[in-house]
């Protein structure tokens, strides 16, 4: 009775993850779709904590502690995602990813040690009910036929996915917020590769030495009942670990910044997969759909995301950027001078223009530029301008980092416009103002077959009367190439912290 | 190649589900606008915090004189709760902006 509404409780967990990430797809019901999942997952816990029964019909235990763990992490998630400033979002995303794969790790860690002395525990459980002895006889039998490697076989993947999915995430959570710099040496790729195939090398022969151990135990049930493991999988289990984790560090410490999206969003989909090892592990159908969904769905997002960079994820994970950043020198050409521009010719220019176009970056996001960003917009509307926003679908950390963050200061969502419609309208633009985006307006991405970033769909700015640009340095971007649309005679400098230049400018154009 | 066999016989059911759900994962995001890319990331973060029900059963089944389980155990809930209830609020959190603006 209890196992069958456990089934139904799953059913619904299921149904109502599909659902959810169905919703989250369309604005008008994303938010409802996010509560639906949610609603979800909560049935699915409180249902595993009260319904679940194991093959023996016993239920679980420790109450104490789960409700512990679910308070003591329930209440730090809250706050955690509470408290967090929108500009760091793509951070908290990455570490809540790590904390899914850690739980991942874990499990498997865990399971593992129950496996590797399964006969211990039944004997001893099985000698004290005395004539239960003789029945026990085909329990091993199952699992040396059938069983046993593939439990091993999930434990692995399990432990490996969510082992690199942990690590990287911590590692693309560190990046991202500036405490971890990139970081890569000769020959990296090499060392990735191996650690990844010792590891997977490792877990083979684990699995392959563990069946053979059984197929001898089975034939003297009585006699080696108490150990079936050998000695050395335990210690070479805990390798495999700590290799994974080395993988997974190593794995993102090499891709640069700009490239964290992408790097999240897969990190994303592997502990999808990992949640949905344990699906297996557990028949549990709620875990398997939720991962697999997850991990399905989480792949083609980052092969989009790619997609918008024109460029592949093998691109983005063998880190050719930086690769390219080294050859390039010998073609760099002298760049020439660029122009700076006074805060009140900006300013005049602006409040005179007709038409007004924002090009928001991740400059904007550090500086938390998006409410004076508002003002500033309000300001000019008020005066006759029109002002729209120009989103590049990769602007930011994020996709969509941009319209999170300007929705955040109130902006309208009639004024965000995408790629085509902007580069649609710049010719007709009297003044466009790029805010601390840098690689997503380089024209060198249209021009410049040599350049890591040529055949991107970049902002055509250019085409605009003038282009102000508002940056802190003559700094690269995260790309790390220059940029020549700094250098073109329409292009002017205004240079600053995008708030405090905002504000300047707001004063500026209240006085005139 | 037995064994393989035998194990795909046995798990047919979980090995249609995964498939359906490679599909349907992707025909689900696939008419995604950008503008919803960094919520749906997090959402779906959320959703594979789904683990945290594998981690409730290995704390439940631990053995009450099993402190390495138990500990495990015990950090496993803490880490998939912290996924599934960050995830869901960070992701309304994002959302909530959205709904604000007409």
């Amino acid at each position: 009775m209890g196992s069958n509404i456990l089934t139904i409780i799953y059913l619904l967990a299921s149904v109502t993850f599909i659902l959810g990430l169905k919703m989250l797809s369309s604005p008008a019901t994303a938010r409802r779709g996010n509560l639906i999942a949610a609603a979800g997952m909560v049935l699915a816990i409180i249902g595993t904590i009260f319904l679940y029964t194991d093959e023996d019909g016993e239920r679980l235990h420790n109450y104490g502690w789960i409700f512990g763990g679910l308070v003591v992490g329930g209440s730090v998630g809250v706050i955690a995602a509470r408290k967090v400033k929108m500009t760091a979002m793509p951070e908290m995303v990455s570490l809540f990813n790590g904390m899914g794969g850690a739980c991942a790790a874990l499990i498997s860690i865990v399971e593992f040690n129950h496996l590797i002395r399964p006969f211990a525990i039944n004997m001893r459980r099985l000698m004290g009910e005395g004539e239960f002895i003789r029945s026990h006889v085909n329990i091993p039998t199952g699992f040396g036929a059938g069983g046993q490697w593939s439990i091993l076989l999930i434990i692995f993947a399990g432990l490996i996915i969510g082992s690199v999915s942990f690590a990287g995430s911590i590692v693309a959570w560190g990046k991202l917020n500036g405490r971890i710099k990139d970081y890569s040496f000769k020959g990296q790729h090499f060392v990735n590769i191996s650690l990844l195939m010792l590891a997977v090398g490792i877990a083979a022969y684990i699995i392959f030495s563990f069946r053979s151990d059984l197929t001898i135990d089975l034939a003297n049930i009585s006699v080696t009942a108490g150990s079936s493991a050998p000695s050395y999988a335990k210690p070479l289990f805990y390798t495999v670990f700590g290799l994974a984790i080395f993988y997974g560090i190593f794995f993102v410490l090499p891709i640069g910044g700009a490239d964290m999206p992408v790097v999240i969003s897969l990190l994303n989909s592997f502990t999808g997969v990992a949640a949905a090892c344990g699906g297996f592990l557990y028949d549990n159908k709620a875990m398997l759909t939720g991962g697999i969904l997850v991990g399905a769905a989480g792949t083609l997002l980052t092969i989009l995301m790619c997609r918008a960079m024109n460029r592949s994820l093998k691109n983005v994970l063998v880190g050719n950027f930086g690769g390219a950043g080294v050859a390039a020198p010998g073609t760099k050409r002298e760049q020439g001078h660029y122009r700076e521009i006074a805060l009140s010719d900006a300013a005049l220019l602006m409040s005179y223009a007709h038409k007004v176009m924002i090009v928001p970056g991740y400059g904007l996001a550090v500086a938390q530029a998006q409410h004076v960003c508002h003002e500033l917009e309000k300001l000019l509307t008020e005066k006759g301008v029109e002002v729209k926003y120009a989103i590049h679908p990769v602007a930011g950390r994020m996709p969509g980092h941009m319209n999170v963050l300007l929705a955040e200061a109130d902006v309208s969502y009639d004024k965000l416009l995408e790629l085509e419609q902007a580069n649609a309208e710049f010719p007709t633009t009297d003044v466009v103002i790029v805010l601390g985006a840098n690689d997503v307006v380089n024209p060198a991405a249209r021009n410049d077959p040599a350049s890591p970033i040529y055949g991107m769909p970049i902002l055509d700015v250019e085409l605009a009367k003038t282009c102000i640009v508002n940056k802190r340095s003559m700094k690269p971007g995260y790309a790390g190439i220059e940029n020549e649309l700094f250098f073109r005679p329409k292009t002017a400098m205004l240079f600053g912290d995008a708030k405090k230049a905002l504000q300047e400018l707001i004063g500026e154009i209240k006085n005139l | 190649m037995h064994h393989i066999l035998s194990w795909i016989g046995v798990h047919q059911q979980m090995i249609y589900i995964v498939i359906l759900m490679v599909f349907l994962g992707i025909e689900v995001i696939g008419r995604v606008p950008a503008v919803l890319h960094t919520p749906l990331m997090s959402g779906a973060n959320a959703i594979h915090g789904v683990v945290i029900i594998g981690a409730i059963i290995v704390m439940g089944k631990a053995e009450s004189d099993n402190y390495i389980a138990l500990g495990l155990g015990f950090l496993a809930v803490v880490l998939g709760t912290l996924n599934v209830v960050g995830g869901f609020v960070v992701t309304d959190r994002m959302l909530e902006m959205f709904k604000k603006r007409k």
